[in-house]
């Protein structure tokens, strides 16, 4: 049951949205961009950052949410993201990556956490800065965008069929509401 | 010294959204709407929010410039806000504020840490369903932004001088996006 009088029959971060529009437009602005945007990192990639941080907060909604999105940039396969929210180190992704994604379990911590030798490791497995930061911004965002989705007590599907549904539409036509 | 190369001379959170300002714009548009924005909670609350958030985890950087924007808006209230940060269930603040610092230490930790009860006791002193829906998300923002600016280890300077003339121009102009200054 939410904690305020949140719209009924939306999921998660769309209910939040819903009751408040002139929040909602630079949050998904920020997801539109730190996800699907140009970059060197694949949506993908990006995709399961966000699971992965997410899934480490503990917020049912964003994590299967995003891992779905990770899944079908992914022609479909769930196995990677799954892979590499269980046991990233030994997950079918590149070096860089989990490079990567060590910097963003610290930041998930708190930004206090990283260390040089976490950014050094980025870098000898050919992270850029750009990448960095974006791997921080992405983890930094989903510690906001998680506390926000259960600090309400929004309304957790737990079926995993809408989860799929939800991740496809996500993948496809990304973040920005285009009806408004 | 930062992690990496970012714009000189520009401190925490500055030096990083002039450095991307793509995701500087959606930012700068969120904490103008939760901060400034015409609402029922007055400015200083809000900054209140922001800066006892950020002193829970530990940002030296959020933590003093909000702070000294709160002081700023409270009438260079200093010692005033140094004691809302540190102890907020003694000082001398209303029982919804409270009550919402409380929702928002707890949102800092985990959203999954509000509960029932805490939001209950936020609506005996008289809380909006928008009010704490706000002290939800400045809470959550700002656990963005601390990890951000630390995460990257961006300068932060140790002058309180530094923060104060800071939060004048933010209190009498707006949270601006800063233009890269030319080398």
């Amino acid at each position: 049951m939410p904690h305020i009088g949140l719209p009924p029959g939306l999921p998660g971060i769309v209910s939040g949205f819903a009751f408040r529009p002139e929040t909602a437009k630079p949050m998904r602005e920020l997801a539109e961009i730190l996800l699907r945007g140009p970059n060197t990192l694949t949506s993908a990639e990006r995709e399961m950052i966000a699971a992965f941080v997410s899934s480490r907060n503990d917020c049912h909604f964003c994590q299967a949410s995003h891992s779905a999105a990770a899944a079908h940039h992914q022609q479909g396969d769930y196995s990677i993201v799954n892979a590499v929210k269980q046991h990233y180190e030994s997950a079918p992704v590149s070096h860089k990556l989990k490079a990567l994604l060590t910097i963003a379990a610290r930041v998930q911590e708190s930004g206090r956490c990283v260390s040089s030798d976490d950014i050094q490791k980025a870098r000898d497995e050919g992270a850029t800065d750009r990448e960095i930061h974006d791997t921080v911004l992405i983890a930094a965002a989903f510690s906001m965008f998680n506390r926000y989705v259960d600090g309400l007590a929004t309304f957790t599907p737990t079926d995993d069929a809408a989860y799929d549904a939800m991740g496809q539409r996500m993948a496809r036509e990304g973040y920005v509401d285009r009806s408004s | 010294m930062a992690y990496i190369e970012l714009p000189d001379g520009l401190p925490g959170i500055r030096a990083l959204l002039a450095y991307r300002p793509d995701t500087a714009r959606p930012l700068n548009d969120l904490v103008d709407v939760l901060l400034r924005g015409p609402h029922t909670l007055t400015p200083a609350e809000r900054e209140l929010i922001a800066a006892s958030v950020s002193a829970r985890n530990d940002c030296t950087y959020c933590q003093s410039i909000h702070g000294a924007i709160a002081a700023r808006q409270l009438g260079d209230a200093d010692d005033l806000v140094a004691q809302i940060t540190s102890d907020p269930e003694r000082a001398p603040i209303s029982p919804k504020l409270k009550a919402l610092l409380h929702i928002a230490g707890k949102t800092a930790e985990s959203g999954r840490c509000v509960t029932a009860e805490d939001v209950a006791r936020a609506r005996e002193h008289g809380a909006t369903d928008l009010e704490i829906h706000d002290t939800v998300l400045i809470a959550a923002f700002f656990c963005l932004c601390n990890r951000y600016v630390d995460g990257l280890a961006t300068w932060t300077p140790s002058d309180p001088d530094f923060y104060r003339q800071r939060a004048k121009t933010i209190v009498d102009n707006g949270y601006t996006l800063t233009a890269i200054p030319a080398r």
